[in-house]
């Protein structure tokens, strides 16, 4: 039952927002960026504008629903970022160990010693604002818990009598490690990933707080936080719904994340039928 | 007597020895020894059964033969074709001389692979492509070992320990090979099953025409199973021989105190005395039994040279000159 | 035994839970263990040995847990006690070999560390002195070289000497009550003797007493006093250890006794194959509803189909669930 609950319910929230952001178009009635009107500043909800106006008049509602657009490739594709780059040098640091697992574990602890977000301004002022180098920056800069945790895994699993096994049977080292160890540590791994979205997410949204992430009219959740923030006393609406995309997004991530771990443990899956 | 065919499997003066790490970026000059000058030969058809105290090195000689480590000296040669060294064949040729059976029957079988793939997955890495084919020679090992085919389909978690066993017998007999390494293969099982497991690799043997080296601890099984006995002792072996000599005289008093330690619980019941009645057989003249303390070596250290000497028919006793 | 046990366990149940579905992996298992006193569990692959252990300190993870009885610790109520007071028992009253060493131990930190962590959590030890401690510990278990070894990684250990390792992390703080699963089956017998001395030691000077948990039945016979024998998630014999092995009363007991290879018995020019027990456990999906042994039973009646038999009373602490025992 509750297997089941989590990823159903946290795979509707995320579908129904990734809907959302895709087919956007087909939901709104004001252009997010273009519809800007002063006459139709700081209005609050009302039947023409769902979520009521920011300060320069322009639809809440629509910049929320576009704004997912550039929130959701943010996390996605700089968490699968994260997640290769994380897995890549976990699970051959454990699996072959020695001097590569040397180098793989101080990398990581100098990662981890410095705040990621720090990390990331310093790649941003590189590269300069922009999609591109928030996805290069953020994908580049939160992989080391994800190593941690392959590393860790990879090193008790290379020792399970499976792997001795398929060593035995011929199987090559890459092929051990995609085909046995791999599978073996999704579980916690997809975890990781899921907060490792919602994290990917607030970043976007200091980092465009910094100037630094998708450059002025364009919306996406942490820039119209941003650009709310002197409003919070007369139109709190322009801050909370994109806070409440946030909050939902990150949930409905953590909750898919906790039933798919459950869903694809295979002890869960036969027990259901 | 077998000893005059050429061996299938034949160790000589093998060395293992496993570096100790002094640190981050240190090497140390110090090394465990965990195999030292060991020779063995197994023969065609023969379960050698090894014993040996915990630790000797018992582990990493059946990974050794398994090409799973590296020798530090010495060779060993299968079929009289050498496969250490630098005419070392790769993983997927050794993979159909030897193959081994895992002691923990929980671990050694990937819980997120069916049987069937963990069957499959094998042989289509060596070759066999014909979707028919890999069915058959999965339905036929299968029975072999007493599953059903239908049962492929299923999760090693729906299994008992025993039924496990039984796939991970399977799974060293998939390619056919000639050698099984048997590390502990029924001590994580219970009586009953363990019994189960034992006929059916007997049975195996004798049908498949398959050689065994097993390791165990329990001497009961060795007596059963066993054709010749080799017992090891810090990276050596210290006496070797036929069963029944083992068994019924046992000349080293390492393997006297094994023997002697065995508790059998019909004899503890029975309060009988089983300290042997006989006296510990004297050394050679000029030698001494070999270790003559036990439990007294240092494993960083090379055990000093010795003798491995004929006491009786095909059966031998280390011994150090005195 | 006279003195009031230390553990005694009453009906107790253990449930796997899968939705609304129950199923009933562990059925009405009651025993008592007394202070310094040594209780042997034996039974079939997966009969539930292990779940019933785990159960005794908290450490039944989702979908199994305890679905009703009680386990009473010196009196306490084990299941009633709540998170922190549970983790100050275990490990420090109550500790427990685990049958799997390796998943018990982290690979991550040397076994040196692993020791002197307990005797840092539950003595107060300084990190200083706990490291002294480790290596007697290891020393005790019979470990050659502990000073060299505390350095290892579980990784660099045979597998009897991470199973020693457990053991010497089990005893490092003199438990009250010492579970042992499977101790001794990765090592060789004279270690094991050393290893099962000092566990009796330990319950002679110390009045620990000590779950035992095995396959071998030569340890059984050393070390206990009183054994259960389980099959299937039933409680289906208690004796003592003696009348046990003299004169078994349930079927199944029977079957495991004479499935054993017995040393000597084997003839130079022939090899017998060893007695079986006909047939499978039954899946835990699939557990008949009277007596659970029946499908293999060679004693079977209709009777037995019907409901699973009561405990007939041999003497004191001793039964057996059979219709037709003897
Ligand atoms: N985490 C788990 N999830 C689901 N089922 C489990 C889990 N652990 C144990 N079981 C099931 O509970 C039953 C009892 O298992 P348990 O480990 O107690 O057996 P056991 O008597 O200790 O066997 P063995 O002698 O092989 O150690 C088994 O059928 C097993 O499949
Ligand atoms: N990867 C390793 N690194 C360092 N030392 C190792 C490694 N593997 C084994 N050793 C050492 O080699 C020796 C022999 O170990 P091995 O596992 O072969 O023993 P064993 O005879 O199988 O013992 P057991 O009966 O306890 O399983 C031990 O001293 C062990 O510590
Ligand atoms: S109750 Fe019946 S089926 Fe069960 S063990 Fe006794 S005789 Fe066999
Ligand atoms: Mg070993
Ligand atoms: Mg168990």
């Amino acid at each position: 039952m509750r297997l089941r609950f989590n990823l159903l319910f946290g795979g509707a929230i995320c579908l129904i927002i990734l809907t959302l952001g895709v087919f956007a178009p087909l939901f709104v009635h004001h252009d997010p960026i273009l519809d800007a009107n002063l006459m139709n500043a700081e209005l609050p909800p009302n039947a023409d504008f769902w979520f009521g106006t920011d300060s320069q008049g322009r639809d809440v509602f629509s910049r929320v629903l576009y704004g997912s657009r550039v929130s959701l490739t943010v996390g996605i594709v700089s968490q699968l970022i994260n997640s290769c780059i994380g897995l890549l040098f976990g699970i051959s640091a454990g699996y072959i160990g020695g001097r590569w697992d040397e180098f793989v574990s101080g990398l990581t602890n100098v990662m981890l010693s410095i705040p990621s977000l720090i990390f990331a301004l310093a790649i941003m002022a590189i590269l300069g604002p922009g999609l591109g180098s928030l996805l290069i920056a953020l994908g580049l800069t939160n992989w080391s818990w994800t190593c941690r945790i392959a590393r860790s895994s990879a090193l008790s699993l290379k020792s399970q009598g499976y792997v001795q096994a398929a060593k035995t049977l011929g199987y090559s080292d890459i092929r051990i490690m995609i085909t046995q160890i791999l599978p073996n540590m999704i579980g916690p791994i997809l975890v990781i990933g899921t907060l490792g979205m919602g994290d990917a997410i607030l970043a976007e949204a200091a980092l465009s707080y910094l100037g630094l992430g998708i450059r002025p009219p364009f919306p996406s959740w942490g820039s119209m936080l941003t650009d709310a923030r002197e409003l919070i006393a007369v139109a709190p609406w322009a801050a909370i719904f994109p806070g409440i995309a946030i909050f939902l997004t990150v949930l409905g991530l953590n909750l898919f994340g906790d039933g798919l771990r459950d869903y694809l443990d295979p002890h869960m899956r036969t027990r259901k039928a | 007597m077998a000893s005059q065919t050429q061996p299938l499997l034949q160790i000589e003066n093998l060395s293992v020895c496993f570096p100790v790490s002094a640190g981050l970026f240190r090497r140390s000059h110090q090394a465990v020894r965990a195999i030292n000058n060991l020779s063995l030969s197994l023969h065609k058809n023969q379960c050698l059964s090894i014993v040996g105290e915990s630790g000797c090195g018992k582990s990493t000689l059946a990974l050794t033969i398994l090409g799973l480590q590296h020798p530090t000296h010495g060779s060993i040669s299968f079929d009289g074709k050498p496969i250490t060294g630098a005419a070392q064949p790769g993983r997927m040729q050794r993979a159909r001389m030897a193959q081994m059976v895992f002691q923990d029957p929980y671990a050694s079988l990937n819980p997120r692979q069916t049987i069937h793939a963990a069957l499959a997955g094998p042989l289509r890495l060596h070759g066999l492509r014909n979707k028919g084919e890999v069915e058959d020679r999965i339905a036929t090992t299968l029975k072999m070992v007493g599953l059903k085919p239908e049962q492929a389909k299923r999760y090693p978690h729906e299994f008992s320990g025993g039924q496990r066993q039984r796939i991970g017998i399977a799974r060293a007999l998939i390619l056919d090979p000639k050698v099984i390494v048997l590390d502990e293969p029924v001590s994580a099982l219970d009586v009953s099953i363990r019994a189960q497991i034992i006929n059916l690799l007997l049975d195996l043997k004798e049908r498949l025409d398959l050689s065994y080296i097993m390791i165990s601890h329990d001497l009961s099984v060795v007596e059963h199973m066993s054709d010749r006995v080799a017992v090891m002792y810090f990276g050596q072996i210290v006496e070797e021989g036929p069963w029944q000599s083992i068994f019924a005289n046992p000349v080293h008093p390492y393997t006297r105190r094994l023997l002697a330690a065995i508790p059998d619980p019909f004899t503890i019941i029975r309060q009988e005395d089983i300290t042997r009645k006989d006296m510990q057989p004297p050394p050679l003249s000029g030698f001494s039994y070999y270790p003559e303390e036990i439990g007294t070596h240092d494993v960083y250290q090379s055990p000093p040279p010795t003798e491995f000497l004929t006491v009786g028919d095909d059966h031998k006793v280390r011994f150090i000159a005195r | 035994m006279s003195a009031p046990p230390l553990l005694e366990v009453r009906n107790l149940h253990i449930d796997m839970r899968s939705g609304q579905e129950r199923l009933n992996v562990v059925e009405n298992v009651s025993f008592s263990i007394g202070a310094g006193e040594t209780f042997g569990l034996v039974g079939e692959s997966g009969c539930g040995k292990s779940i019933t252990a785990l159960s005794l300190i908290g450490l039944l993870n989702r979908p199994l847990a305890v679905g009703q009885g009680e386990i009473l610790f010196k009196g306490q109520n084990l299941l009633k006690m709540n998170g922190s007071e549970l983790r100050r028992l275990r490990g420090n009253r109550i500790s427990m070999i685990f049958q799997e060493p390796m998943t018990a131990l982290n690979p991550l930190a040397t076994v040196g560390r692993q020791i002197a962590e307990m005797f840092v959590l539950h003595q107060g030890s300084t990190w200083h002195e706990a490291e002294r401690k480790a290596i007697a510990a290891l020393a005790q278990v019979q470990v050659p070289a502990p000073d060299k070894r505390i350095k290892n990684y579980p990784h660099q250990m045979s597998g009897g000497m991470r199973q020693r390792v457990m053991i010497a992390i089990a005893l490092a703080c003199h438990p009250d009550l010492l579970i042992a699963d499977e101790p001794t089956t990765a090592l060789d017998v004279t270690v094991q003797a050393e290893i099962l001395k000092l566990m009796q030691e330990l319950c002679d000077q110390r009045g620990t007493s000590v779950l035992m948990i095995s396959h071998d039945l030569g340890v059984i016979a050393k070390m206990c006093q009183r054994v259960g024998i389980m099959y299937a998630g039933h409680l289906v014999e208690e004796r003592a250890v003696a009348d046990l092995f003299r004169r078994p009363a349930h079927p199944y007991t029977h079957g495991l006794l004479a499935s054993l290879p017995v040393l000597g018995q084997r003839k130079l020019n022939e090899r017998k194959p060893l007695q079986e027990i006909e047939g499978i456990v039954p899946s835990i999906a699939a557990f008949p509803t009277g007596c659970r042994f029946e499908p293999r039973c060679t004693r079977a009646s209709p009777i037995c189909r019907d409901a699973v038999p009561g405990p007939s009373v041999l003497g004191d602490y001793s039964f057996v669930r059979c219709y037709h025992h003897g």
